[in-house]
């Protein structure tokens, strides 16, 4: 079956950088800058990644950092928690431009 | 419904040869032997032996998902009596201070409080490798009290605090039985600051992955077990599933065994390799066979050809040094915080 995206693609991450090398070195540090433990614990910053993951829904993302959430300790619940949370800004984004919508509908009805 | 050992369903991974092709046919970046000479260890050899492991036989009235001994109530392996005697006399002949007693359910073997006395009149350290739930067996209801009158350290396994986890790894209704076996203990003193009785948990991943950090998953079990079920202990380790037996039967059924290696590769961690168990225990098997570890000894990796191979002819003097046989299965050991018997190998 063709389809778009290939689990083991995201092995081949680091390919990115051939054309960009410098970027990608730079990318690379900060990136594990950030998901070292500081204020944060290195399980929370999982499970908000595991969230952001949902919310721009990639794919590679979800399977990365729901397993990494298993290795910091997370439990099932708590990732589904945190799913939950991305659904929940996702759809309350929605609704709150629904405030746009009422004072558009304000300004044109009589 | 059938009993789920590699035995009973006939499975070709009932075979440690057939373990052992499996996991030597697999693509791996490095070997281990590649890993420990980058970190500047090989050959990989015992420094002593502080722990002497016995594996009593692999009877079990479980029957786990990621048991690397395959271990079941149809299993017939018991230790017999001359292994025993030669096992007990080594030790007293010994200065090795510890004995870790496992299987199975080692406690099932007819002779077990007999090492325990043993071990404990000639001034060892004991450890029980406990699945909780024989305690809750009616000729076995006694055993806390046994243990506790002889100050055995009871290390007891407990995946979850959660009951859908625990007996997803551990079978139907071990959450519940494994909880009234950990109050009764807490009423004996076990797990209670100053008490002296040791009761540590060990939990290992309900699935594919490698543990959490040790410390954190520790401070998560104590608040949770405390705040539910008004249970305490020790210490928790953290136990890195091995690719053998029904884990790697597990693994392969699904479909996850090559990405659970290469994981075990990638996150080989150097610090991990001088805290390797291998290099301070020695394992007898339930026939008198002797191994670098448990694991070793469940696919049949015997102690080096140059070492002695039965407890009927080995010295300490002979075996405190061996080089350690090894595989792919050893980068399990030394994957992340490392594992070990003892939990994480890596202080954080």
């Amino acid at each position: 079956m063709e389809t778009y995206y290939h689990p083991k693609d995201l092995a081949r991450f680091g390919e990115i950088g051939k054309e960009a090398p410098e970027l990608w070195q730079k990318f690379s540090e900060w990136y594990a800058a950030v998901f070292k433990e500081g204020a944060l614990s290195e399980r929370e910053k999982a499970l908000i990644a595991l969230a952001v993951a949902h919310t721009v829904q990639c794919p590679y993302c979800i399977d990365a950092y729901s397993t990494t959430s298993l290795e910091k300790g997370a439990t099932p619940e708590q990732m589904t928690e945190a799913v939950h949370v991305a659904a929940a800004i996702r759809g309350g984004s929605s609704l709150v431009h629904g405030v746009q919508m009422r004072n558009h509908v304000d300004k044109l009805s009589m | 419904m059938a009993l789920p050992t590699l035995l009973n369903t006939r499975s070709p991974l009932a075979d440690s040869a057939t373990q052992r092709a499996t996991l030597n046919a697999l693509p791996l970046l490095r070997t281990f032997d590649e890993a420990v000479e980058n970190a500047g260890h090989a050959p990989l050899r015992a420094t002593a032996i502080s722990v002497l492991q016995l594996n009593v036989g692999k009877r079990c009235n479980q029957a786990c998902r990621h048991c690397h001994v395959d271990a079941g109530p149809d299993r017939t392996e018991v230790m017999r009596d001359a292994v025993i005697d030669a096992a007990l006399e080594f030790l007293e002949r010994s200065d090795i201070p510890t004995i870790d007693i496992t299987g199975g359910a080692p406690e099932l073997h007819p002779r077990f409080r007999e090492i325990v006395t043993r071990a404990r009149a000639a001034g060892r350290h004991v450890m029980d490798r406990c699945n909780l739930t024989i305690t809750q067996l009616p000729n076995y209801s006694d055993l806390p009290e046994f243990l506790a009158g002889h100050g055995v350290e009871v290390v007891a396994s407990l995946p979850s605090f959660a009951a859908r986890q625990t007996d997803a790894q551990r079978g139907a209704g071990v959450f519940d039985d494994s909880i009234a076996a950990l109050r009764h203990f807490n009423t004996l003193g076990y797990g209670v600051d100053g008490s002296g009785l040791l009761l540590n948990l060990v939990t290992n991943p309900v699935g594919a992955f490698l543990p959490g950090p040790q410390h954190a998953l520790e401070a998560d079990w104590k608040r949770e077990l405390g705040r539910r079920y008004g249970i305490v202990f020790n210490r928790l380790y953290t136990i890195t599933n091995m690719p053998i037996s029904r884990y790697l039967e597990f693994l392969l059924h699904s479909g996850n065994l090559q990405g659970y290696m290469d994981r075990l590769v990638t996150a080989f961690n150097p610090a991990a390799v001088d805290g390797l168990m291998c290099r301070y225990t020695l394992s007898v098997g339930w026939d008198g066979r002797l191994y670098d570890c448990d694991f070793n000894q469940m696919i049949d990796l015997t102690t080096s050809a140059d070492a002695p191979q039965t407890i009927f002819d080995a010295t300490t003097h002979a075996l405190a040094a061996r080089r350690i046989v090894i595989g792919p299965h050893c980068f399990g050991c030394t994957a992340g915080g490392g594992s070990s018997c003892g939990g994480s190998t890596v202080s954080t």
